[in-house]
């Protein structure tokens, strides 16, 4: 698989963009802009660029509750995001929705989800959906380690093998469900052998590795779009921060030994790919500069909107729900 | 006497329940090395251990089910679903299994769970983890449905559900966790099935549980600068509702208002409603009212939120329509 100079970059350009988001909506979480429950990815952005850039235009992603790079990568207007974040009418769900449920169907980007694995089955239905109706699109899943323990996911992953639905699992391990470490949930150290289970190739891989997230992602969308079915794909990785805004453990140690926060942070997917893109020569220190500052001025005009944007209208709490 | 939060009023109960029973356990997602989400659990794990107090994966229809099991086999599990949204995942478990399984196998054995979980808005925490989920349930015979206003209740009504021989819903208003009260040390219980007057009052009766219980008591106050006395009951358990004290106090006052912080249609309030109705139309000054949230999901924006949920005007505004 051969890619571009400009592939590389765009894909680095979504990683900074994604990181720099993410830690600025944090402060503004701080600062009480921004209400709510936020679960920051920093740390996860290579698997939210990897996937956005392995993506056609009409493919689709469903996200979880810790979404915000995937969005970015998936090509939604930071403005827009930002002024859900905010709770604003001009927010992508008009503020009545929120991080935890950012979604821009336009841009087949279906929704992010409060209930944990709630989404999983969705994607097989989008997917369904394309099939029936040839539309060539593949439906990228996003879910959590935590979430592989749902009954919804062991009847969707079922659901979609015997269907042959072109539908791409991807399960961003990233240690934790919660509090929780993945050795206290399930007892396997790899979720993709859940695969095995549901007679679809299973595969692990460096989820800090953003080309190897686009590469795997972009064979399992072949194999979907080939009308040969579903793949699991579990990638390894970490969240810097804690599992949302407020948790005491991004302080003080409670359930995540410090040198294990210090040995993935070394793991930096943005720095690590940086680096890379620099050793061969793909990106001076100039670019690395002027994508670093094009990203802060986007996210700076992104709050801006966000600022200046009305609250939705009282009466838009009885709207949608139904349709007129 | 000593005050102390809702939350540490349960988290008491629960220490001091499994210090008195063995067959007590607690179980959930994040209640062991976190102590919950919220805290409620805190210390548990170290006082009492891996055997007695689980973390679990993230599969509420197992916990629930579980629960089940360990009941039907004569333990007395204590399970925490983290916010009342999640509950529909254990749905089943609860309403075809946890509420019928003593009556399809005849009285065989008995389901002395307990399910915990956080309800209610106000956290911003928009349509998925905001929701008052009690009418889900009032339907399901051989369910019990506790709702607690205060620590004081919280705490003896929290050690009546695990001493029960039934399973109970065990519902704690997000909003209430950081409430104080007084709260004795010594483990004490409180029937379930019986409410509660938080204020007396001769003119009307406001029928309240949970957080609207302290909208109510606020409404009254205002109410009261403006002469009407209101009356203000906490149901405290809403299956099996105090018949008795909504008879004794509508009696008195020959009109009420029901609050619930539930979508009005179909809510519980519909209930109460109804019984007034049934029992003694004829001695009603006026009909019942409920003042319930809108019709719609919890919306995120925080003042969307604050439209849908009740507040303390509408309980004073249905009051005074009542006159
Ligand atoms: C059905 C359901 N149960 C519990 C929760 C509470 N909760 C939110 S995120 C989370 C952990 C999710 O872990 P994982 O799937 O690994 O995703 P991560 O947060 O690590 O990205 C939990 C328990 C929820 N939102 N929905
Ligand atoms: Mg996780």
């Amino acid at each position: 698989m051969l890619l571009s100079r400009d592939q590389l970059l765009n894909m680095y350009r979504k990683m900074v963009e994604a990181r720099r988001f993410e830690e600025k909506v944090v402060e503004l979480f701080y600062a009480a802009k921004i209400p709510g429950f936020l679960h920051s990815a920093i740390g996860q952005e290579a698997i939210a660029a990897g996937i956005g850039a392995a993506l056609e235009p009409q493919d689709r992603i469903t996200i979880h509750h810790r979404g915000h790079g995937h969005c970015i990568a998936k090509g939604l207007d930071m403005k827009k995001m930002m002024a859900e974040l905010f709770a604003k009418k001009t927010g992508y769900c008009g503020g009545k929705g929120g991080s935890m449920h950012l979604a821009d169907f336009d841009s087949g980007m279906l929704g992010a989800n409060g209930i944990v694995g709630g989404s999983i089955p969705h994607a097989v239905g989008v997917a369904l959906a394309d099939k029936m109706r040839g539309t060539g699109a593949v439906t990228v899943c996003c879910f959590g380690d935590g979430a592989s323990n749902q009954g919804a996911f062991h009847e969707a992953l079922n659901l979609a093998s015997i269907w042959k639905v072109p539908v791409v699992f991807f399960c961003e391990n990233n240690l934790y469900g919660m509090t929780v470490p993945q050795s206290y949930h399930q007892a396997i150290r790899n979720i993709s052998d859940r695969a095995v289970g549901y007679g679809m190739p299973g595969v692990t891989i460096d989820g800090n590795d953003v080309l190897e997230v686009y590469v795997t992602v972009r064979r399992a969308l072949d194999r979907a779009r080939k009308g040969d079915g579903p793949t699991l794909i579990e990638a390894k990785t970490y969240r810097h921060r804690g599992h949302w805004e407020g948790d005491p453990d991004a302080t003080e140690e409670l359930y995540r030994p410090r040198e294990e926060i210090e040995m993935w942070k070394a793991r930096d997917p943005v720095v690590t790919f940086e680096r890379e893109l620099k050793e061969r020569g793909y990106i001076s220190e100039e670019e690395v500069k002027a994508i670093d500052e094009e990203a802060r001025r986007k996210i700076e005009e992104a709050i801006a909107f966000a600022e200046d944007s009305p609250e939705p209208d009282i009466s838009e709490a009885l709207t949608d729900i139904y349709t007129d | 006497m000593r005050t102390i939060s809702m939350l540490e009023a349960i988290n008491e109960a629960l220490h001091q329940e499994m210090e008195r029973d063995e067959t007590v356990f607690v179980f959930g997602e994040d209640v062991a090395r976190q102590g919950g989400d919220f805290g409620a659990t805190r210390g548990l794990w170290k006082r009492f251990g891996d055997k007695r107090v689980k973390d679990t994966p993230l599969s509420e229809a197992a916990i629930a089910g579980i629960a089940n099991g360990a009941a039907m086999a004569g333990l007395r599990p204590v399970a925490e679903i983290m916010f009342g949204d999640f509950m529909t995942e254990c749905y089943d478990q609860i309403v075809n299994h946890a509420a019928k399984a003593r009556y399809m196998y005849a009285g065989q054995f008995k389901m002395p769970l307990v399910i915990r979980t956080a309800v209610g808005a106000g956290m911003r925490a928009g349509p998925q983890h905001s929701q008052s989920i009690e009418s889900w349930f009032v339907n399901v015979p051989g369910l019990f449905i506790v709702a607690p206003s205060t620590p004081y209740d919280a705490k003896g009504l929290l050690i009546s559900s695990i001493r029960d021989d039934n399973p109970v819903l065990f519902l704690e208003h997000k909003m209430l966790y950081n409430f104080k009260g007084e709260v004795p040390e010594e483990p004490y219980t409180i029937p379930i099935g019986k409410g509660e007057i938080k204020r007396p009052g001769k003119d009307v009766s406001v029928i309240a549980y949970m957080k609207t219980v302290h909208q109510a008591l606020e409404a009254a106050a205002i109410l009261d600068n403006e002469g009407i006395s209101a009356e203000v009951v906490d149901l405290r358990t809403i299956i099996p509702y105090d018949r008795q004290i909504i008879l004794d106090s509508v009696s008195k006052t020959k009109r009420a208002v029901v609050v619930h912080e539930a979508p009005k249609t179909g809510g519980f309030g519909a209930e109460i409603s109804s019984f007034i109705h049934e029992q003694m139309f004829y001695d009603l000054e006026a009909p019942v009212v409920r003042v319930a949230a809108l019709d719609c999901p919890v919306p995120f924006n925080p003042r969307l939120e604050d439209y849908v949920v009740p507040s303390t005007a509408d309980i004073v505004k249905a009051v005074k329509s009542l006159f």
